[in-house]
């Protein structure tokens, strides 16, 4: 079976710091993949060389059997790729509802339609059900800037899912969120892999959601893959104690 | 609807107002509408896509000698007035590409030595503009064989096309591209991660804007029937640009108030006489600190401050 992403000997350096060396894996479509390493291991580097922020060294990225190294993010955005940022990335001045219309808004049409389209492109129902799905009904007609530190996040992962993307990369979903949305969280992504079907890679430090959420996880050191496999064993790695939670 | 309602009346009694006023007075008022345009084109591309442009008076420049010189090749008001607006759209095309690598500061400084340049091109280059003498004795617009002489008519007339292209940017912001300029504004990044051509929408906030200020500056040159080099420079793009955010950058309505901020307080402070400008400008100092956001945000500074 072909693999739904597919990433061969990734290299991203940086003068003579690899920050990503030599790194390959692939994902199965329907998979919630775990990235876990201490800090300046390279996950977010190693995303942003995947999704076209950065351009890579060397290696290679295939998505759906097409390669698409170093394609822009729009164009892999068009292509069903979706993301968050480790940071909150939301249209600060923009409605909640805008910011999801946003997100959805330039798929399926031409540039040129869209100038002649009516305001909501049509996205209006799927807005309703993505608001609904993430409860964030309640603020939905607020300034996206204006909202908490958390209800930001919720609103930054719900854009990613606006345009039905098979594949979502999420970089630190919990970072700052407090342990109640946590799972709330968990429980939303595990629907959304469940019903529609999306694949999942998470870098996330939260090792309980990790072992919550993921089939496999993959730890990071220096750059490269220190260990691969299903969650507990990838945990009771004496390399990944030593490397992640300095034992 | 009563929103729709109050503007349609300010609209009509802004139509009738300057009936009263003498030709001065309905000569500035006639300014303003002129500024309110090239300030809608600004906003466009400072307030909703959040770009800088200190070169908003060279597209107007090349608007009012665009129409000047096609008014003296014999072509009408009409034909002119587009030609003004289509080849501003494509030197701000053109200008839109510096920002597509440079930001901020720095790309105040690209945009503003476009002005420049447009400045000296416009001083050095007689065989077309006339240089220092610029182009004299341009043609009041005919419509249908109409010639709008009056200053109450003319002032009229670019009232209508100030609505109309009012009316054009508002169909422009609640479609999708509105709201592509303003996620562009508020994060790029996240805005090329969701899909939208940043490249696209950039270029294209250059060049509706420049655009807009080709249109003003066609109104520009048949209002003062006379176009000289010194209109055009940097000092009125910092006017324009004060005028948006004075106004309120990213509000519809912050050009036209801005305008007045710009083009009527100064005249209304006349009776200051040699100390007008100085009183002028410690208005704005003023208001820069305490309203940043401009004359429209007072309500929220307002509601805020309880």
């Amino acid at each position: 079976m072909t693999a739904l992403l597919d990433v061969q000997a990734m290299q991203k350096a940086y003068g003579a710091i690899r920050a990503v060396d030599g790194v390959s894996f692939s994902v199965a479509s329907g998979e919630i993949l775990g990235v876990i390493g201490p800090n300046g291991s390279g996950k977010t580097t190693l995303f942003n060389a995947i999704l076209g922020q950065v351009l890579p060294s060397a290696g290679s990225v295939a998505f759906e059997g097409h390669d698409v190294t170093g394609s822009k993010p729009l164009h892999l955005a068009r292509r069903g790729i979706g993301r968050t940022f480790q940071s909150l990335q939301v249209f600060g001045k923009l409605s909640v509802r805008d910011n999801l219309i946003a997100a959805g808004q330039e798929f399926g049409t031409g540039k040129f339609a869209r100038l002649f389209a009516a305001p909501e492109a049509g996205l209006g129902p799927r807005a309703e059900e993505i608001i609904a799905l993430f409860r964030i009904g309640h603020v939905a007609h607020l300034p996206a800037g204006s909202l908490s530190y958390g209800q930001q996040k919720l609103v930054d992962i719900a854009m990613a899912f606006m345009s039905r993307p098979r594949l979502v990369l999420l970089d630190e979903p919990c970072a700052g969120v407090n342990p109640a949305l946590i799972d709330q969280l968990t429980e939303l992504l595990r629907r959304l892999n469940r019903e529609a079907g999306t694949t999942f890679i998470v870098i996330e430090h939260n090792m309980d959601f990790v072992m919550n959420l993921c089939s496999r996880v993959i730890c990071m050191a220096q750059g490269r893959i220190l260990a691969e496999g299903p969650p507990a064993e990838v945990q009771a790695n004496r390399a990944v104690l030593e490397a992640y939670l300095g034992a | 609807m009563m929103r729709f309602l109050l503007i349609a009346a300010a609209v009509i009694a802004i139509y009738f107002l300057p009936a009263g006023l003498k030709n001065y007075g309905i000569y500035i008022v006639t300014l303003w509408s002129v500024y309110v345009i090239a300030g809608m084109g600004l906003n466009l591309t400072v307030g909703y896509a959040g770009q800088i442009s200190l070169g908003q008076a060279a597209f107007w420049g090349i608007g009012a000698y665009t129409t000047a010189i096609a008014l003296k090749a014999g072509l009408p008001f009409l034909a002119a007035l587009p030609l003004a607006a289509l080849l501003c759209f494509g030197v701000g095309l053109l200008l839109g590409f510096p920002a597509l690598r440079v930001q901020h500061h720095y790309l105040a400084f690209a945009t503003l030595g476009f002005n420049i340049l447009v400045y000296l091109v416009l001083r050095n280059e007689d065989w077309l503009t006339g240089g220092s003498f610029g182009i004299n004795n341009i043609a009041e617009p005919t419509l249908l064989g109409w010639r709008i002489s009056r200053p109450l008519d003319f002032f009229q007339f670019t009232w209508i096309a100030t609505v109309a292209m009012g009316v054009l940017m508002a169909l422009l912001l609640r479609s999708p591209w509105g709201r592509a300029f303003a996620a562009l504004r508020d994060n790029p990044i996240r805005a090329e991660s969701v899909g939208i051509d940043t490249t696209f929408y950039t270029l294209l906030a250059f060049a509706i804007g420049a655009a807009y200020a080709g249109v003003a500056g066609a109104f520009f040159a048949c209002l003062v029937g006379f176009i000289e080099p010194a209109p055009f420079g940097v000092n009125t793009s910092l006017s324009m640009l004060l005028m948006v955010i004075a106004g309120g950058s990213g509000r519809f309505f912050g050009p036209a108030i801005g305008a007045m901020i710009v083009v009527l307080i100064p005249e209304w402070l006349r009776f200051a006489a040699e100390w007008y400008l100085a009183i002028f400008g410690v208005m704005i100092v003023v208001m820069m600190v305490w309203l940043p956001g401009g004359i429209l945000s007072l309500p929220e500074r307002l509601r805020g401050a309880k």
